[in-house]
C-alpha cells in the first residue's frame, strides 16, 4: 500500500535549461536530477534566480528542458512534440500560482468548470464535480462569489479547487503562499499537505517561507540551477531519528527542520 | 469556453464600451463612404434607370447620359419603322438658365420627354402629375431643390432660357450630383428652353421599347443593321457607362472612390487595433488556460467566438447609426444609400475584421511564456 503510495510520479534526469537572448546565454538549470513521489509534498527551496520557476514550468511541460530527460507517470515526455504536452497537462498536472491566475469574469464555480471544460467535462457532470471540488477545499458556499468577492486565501482555495480538476496525480505550485499572510496561507499548505498524504498526489511546491518546512516531507535545495542539498522533512525526520536513535522526536525538529 | 468568451466581454464594461465604440465608428464610417460612393453612382444614371426604355439610340460616340447630342429626327423615324419596337420617343437633356420669381439665376439641367409615352417621364411625383406636362411651357421639379429654384408650390411662375414656364408638380429625391438640379419638360419645350435655334426635328436621344416576343439584344442588333451613325445601347449598358465615366473619368467619382476606400483601411485598423487590444488585455488568462491544458484549437475557439460576439453587437448598434445617418441624408446634399447587400456585406465585414484582428493576436496567445504565468 505505502510502496503503491510512493511511487515515482516524475523522474528527472540531467535537465539542463539554456535561456538564449541574442547572443548571451543563461544557464538557469544545470544537470537536475530529481524524483517526485506520490503521497509527499516535496519542497523546493532556493534564492531568487536560482531556477525554481523554470523548473517547475519543466516539471509540468510548460516549457521544454534544453537538455535532459524527464518522465511523467512513466511516460517519457522529453521525446514527445509540441502538441502532444497539453494532453499532459490535462491528464497529469495541475497547477497552482502564486498570483492564483483565476478568471475574473468568472465565479469561483466558473472558474472550476472552465478547467473541467478544457477536459471535455461540461454539463451535469461539470456542475457536479465543480461542486465536489469547491467541497474538498472548504468553500462550498462560496460557489457563486466572484475572486473580487474572496480573500487571498480563499481565492488560493479556489485555483487548488480548479488544479485538482480532471483529478491530476500531480500538482505543481509556484510559492502559493507568498501573497497570503500566515493564517491563509498556512490553511493552504495544510490543504496541500493533506492533498499529497491522504490522497496520495505527488505536490511540488516552490516556496521561500521558512515557516512552511515542517509541512514538508522532502526539501530540496536549488542555487544556481543546481540542486546542492536535499533533506528530509521535519514529520519524516522526526521518525526516522526517532526510529535510529530512539529520542523523543520533538526534540530533532530544529535541528533538522531549520 | 462560450462562457468564458462572453463573460470576458461583458466584465470590464468600460473596455467593452471602448471596443464596442471603435467597432461602431469603424462601420458607420465605412457605410457612410460607400453609401455615398454608392448614392453618387446611382444618382449619375438615375434618369436612364427609370426611363423605362428598352434601347437608347444615342449619337455616335457619345458616352454618356449628360452629353446628349443631337441628330436628325429622320433616325426616329427610322426607327419607328423597324419591326419588333412597339414605342419610341425622343428625348433630350441639356443645360438652361433658370431665372426664379426673385431674378436670381441658377443653372439647370432640362430633360425633355414625351408626357403620356410612359417612357423617359418623371417618378416619384408628390404633387400634380406628369400629365400635367403636356400644357405648354409647365415645368416639373425636384422638392429637393424647391429653395434653390425658388419656387414654393405648384403655379409658382419662373423664367426658363428667356420663356416663361410654371411649375406643375413636384417629384421626391430626383437628385443631380451636379449642382444643375433637372428640370422636366415636354421634348418640344425644352428644345425652347436650351437652344432656341435648334430646328425642331432633331433630337438627343431615342428610348426604345421592344415588342413582346423580341429580346432588348435582339432588337439592338436589327437596330444597328439599318441606323447609321448612332451607337445603340441597351438600358443597362448606357447606364454603366454612364456611371463609369462619372466614376472613373471625372475626378469627383474619383474622390468619392478614395474617400470609400480610405474609410475601409481606416475602419479596418480602428477594428484590427480595438479588438487586439482587448484580446492583450487578456492574455495572462490564456497564457493560465494553456498551462491548464487547453489546446491551440480551444484557444482560438475563445477568441474567434469573442471576436464574433463584438462584431455582431458592433454591426447591430453600427446598422441602427446608420439607419438615421441614412434617413437623414435623404433630405441632404448628398444621398447615402444602404442597400440590403451593402448591410450583408457589412455583416461579414464585421465579422472577418474583428476574427482576423483577433486571429493577429494568437501568435503571442499560443506562445506560453511561463514566467507570465508564475509572475505574482
Ligand atoms: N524567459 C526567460 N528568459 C531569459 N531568462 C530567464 C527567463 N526566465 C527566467 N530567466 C532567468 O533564469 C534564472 C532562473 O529564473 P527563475 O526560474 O524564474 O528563478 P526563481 O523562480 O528561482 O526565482 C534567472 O536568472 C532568470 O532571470
Ligand atoms: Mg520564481
Amino acid at each position: 500500500m505505502r510502496e503503491i503510495n510512493r511511487a515515482s510520479a516524475i523522474r528527472a534526469e540531467g535537465l539542463s535549461k539554456i535561456y538564449r537572448e541574442g547572443a548571451t546565454e543563461l544557464r538557469a538549470l544545470q544537470e537536475v536530477d530529481l524524483e517526485v513521489r506520490a503521497g509527499e509534498l516535496t519542497l523546493l527551496m532556493g534564492p531568487s534566480g536560482s531556477g525554481k520557476t523554470t523548473l517547475l514550468s519543466i516539471l509540468g511541460c510548460i516549457l521544454r528542458a534544453s537538455e535532459g530527460n524527464l518522465e511523467i507517470l512513466g511516460e517519457d515526455v522529453s521525446a514527445l512534440r509540441e502538441k502532444e504536452l497539453p494532453r499532459i497537462r490535462r491528464e497529469a498536472i495541475g497547477f497552482v500560482f502564486q498570483g492564483f491566475n483565476l478568471f475574473p469574469a468568472l465565479t469561483a464555480a466558473e472558474n472550476v468548470a472552465l478547467a473541467l471544460d478544457v477536459r471535455g467535462v461540461r454539463g451535469g457532470d461539470a456542475r457536479q464535480q465543480g461542486e465536489e471540488l469547491l467541497a474538498e477545499v472548504g468553500l462550498a458556499e462560496k460557489a457563486r462569489s466572484f475572486p473580487a468577492d474572496l480573500s487571498g486565501g480563499q481565492k488560493q482555495r479556489v485555483a487548488i479547487a480548479r488544479a485538482l480538476a480532471g483529478n491530476p496525480p500531480i500538482l505543481l505550485a509556484d510559492e502559493p503562499t507568498a501573497a497570503l499572510d500566515w493564517t491563509s496561507g498556512r490553511t493552504v499548505i495544510e490543504l496541500l499537505q493533506r492533498l499529497a498524504r491522504e490522497q496520495g498526489r505527488a505536490v511540488v511546491m516552490v516556496t521561500h517561507d521558512p515557516r512552511v518546512l515542517s509541512f514538508g516531507d522532502r526539501i530540496i535545495h536549488l542555487e544556481d540551477g543546481r540542486i546542492v542539498r536535499e533533506e528530509a522533512g521535519a514529520s519524516k525526520a522526526i521518525a526516522s531519528l526517532a526510529f535510529l536513535e530512539g529520542l523523543p522526536g520533538q526534540g530533532s525538529i530544529q535541528a533538522v527542520g531549520l | 469556453m462560450g462562457l468564458l468568451a462572453r463573460r470576458n466581454l461583458f466584465h470590464d464594461k468600460v473596455r467593452f464600451a471602448v471596443t464596442l465604440t471603435g467597432i461602431v465608428f469603424a462601420l458607420v464610417l465605412i457605410i457612410i463612404q460607400f453609401g455615398l460612393f454608392l448614392g453618387f453612382t446611382t444618382t449619375t444614371s438615375n434618369n436612364i434607370d427609370h426611363s423605362n426604355a428598352d434601347l437608347w439610340v444615342v449619337f455616335h460616340g457619345v458616352g454618356y447620359f449628360d452629353m446628349g447630342r443631337n441628330f436628325s429626327e429622320r433616325k426616329f423615324y427610322q426607327v419607328l419603322s423597324t419591326p419588333g419596337v412597339e414605342r419610341a420617343e425622343k428625348y433630350m437633356q441639356a443645360f438652361a438658365r433658370w431665372k426664379r420669381p426673385d431674378g436670381r439665376v441658377e443653372n439647370v439641367q432640362v430633360i425633355g420627354f414625351h408626357p403620356g409615352s410612359g417612357l423617359g417621364e418623371p417618378w416619384n411625383m408628390v404633387q400634380g402629375s406628369v400629365a400635367d406636362l403636356k400644357q405648354e411651357d409647365s415645368v416639373i421639379v425636384d422638392e429637393l431643390y424647391r429653395e434653390k429654384l425658388g419656387v414654393e408650390r405648384i403655379g409658382d411662375r419662373i423664367e426658363i432660357g428667356d420663356h416663361r414656364a410654371r411649375v406643375v408638380g413636384f417629384t421626391r429625391g430626383i437628385r443631380s450630383f451636379t449642382t444643375s438640379p433637372f428640370i422636366y419638360a415636354k421634348f418640344k419645350n425644352s428644345l425652347d428652353y436650351t437652344n432656341p435655334e435648334s430646328s425642331e426635328d432633331s433630337t438627343a436621344y431615342i428610348l426604345v421599347k421592344a415588342s413582346a416576343g423580341i429580346t432588348s439584344q435582339e432588337l439592338q442588333r436589327r437596330l444597328r443593321e439599318r441606323l447609321a451613325d448612332v451607337d445603340i445601347y441597351t438600358t443597362a449598358e448606357f447606364s454603366r457607362k454612364t456611371r463609369f465615366y462619372w466614376m472613373f473619368t471625372t475626378g469627383a467619382g474619383l474622390a468619392v472612390l478614395t474617400a470609400a476606400l480610405l474609410g475601409l483601411v481606416v475602419g479596418v485598423a480602428v477594428v484590427a487595433q480595438t479588438i487586439y487590444a482587448a484580446t492583450m488585455d487578456h492574455i495572462r488568462e490564456y497564457g493560465t488556460l494553456k498551462a491548464m491544458g487547453a489546446t491551440n484549437r480551444y484557444l482560438y475557439r475563445v477568441l474567434i467566438e469573442q471576436a464574433v460576439w463584438s462584431a455582431l453587437l458592433g454591426y447591430g448598434l453600427a446598422m441602427i447609426v446608420a439607419h438615421f445617418i441614412v434617413q437623414a441624408s435623404e433630405k441632404g446634399g448628398a444621398i447615402i444609400l444602404m442597400p440590403w447587400s451593402m448591410s450583408l456585406g457589412m455583416l461579414i465585414l464585421a465579422v472577418v475584421m474583428c476574427v482576423a484582428a483577433a486571429l493577429v493576436s494568437i501568435n503571442k496567445v499560443t506562445r506560453i511564456d511561463p514566467a507570465m504565468v508564475f509572475r505574482g
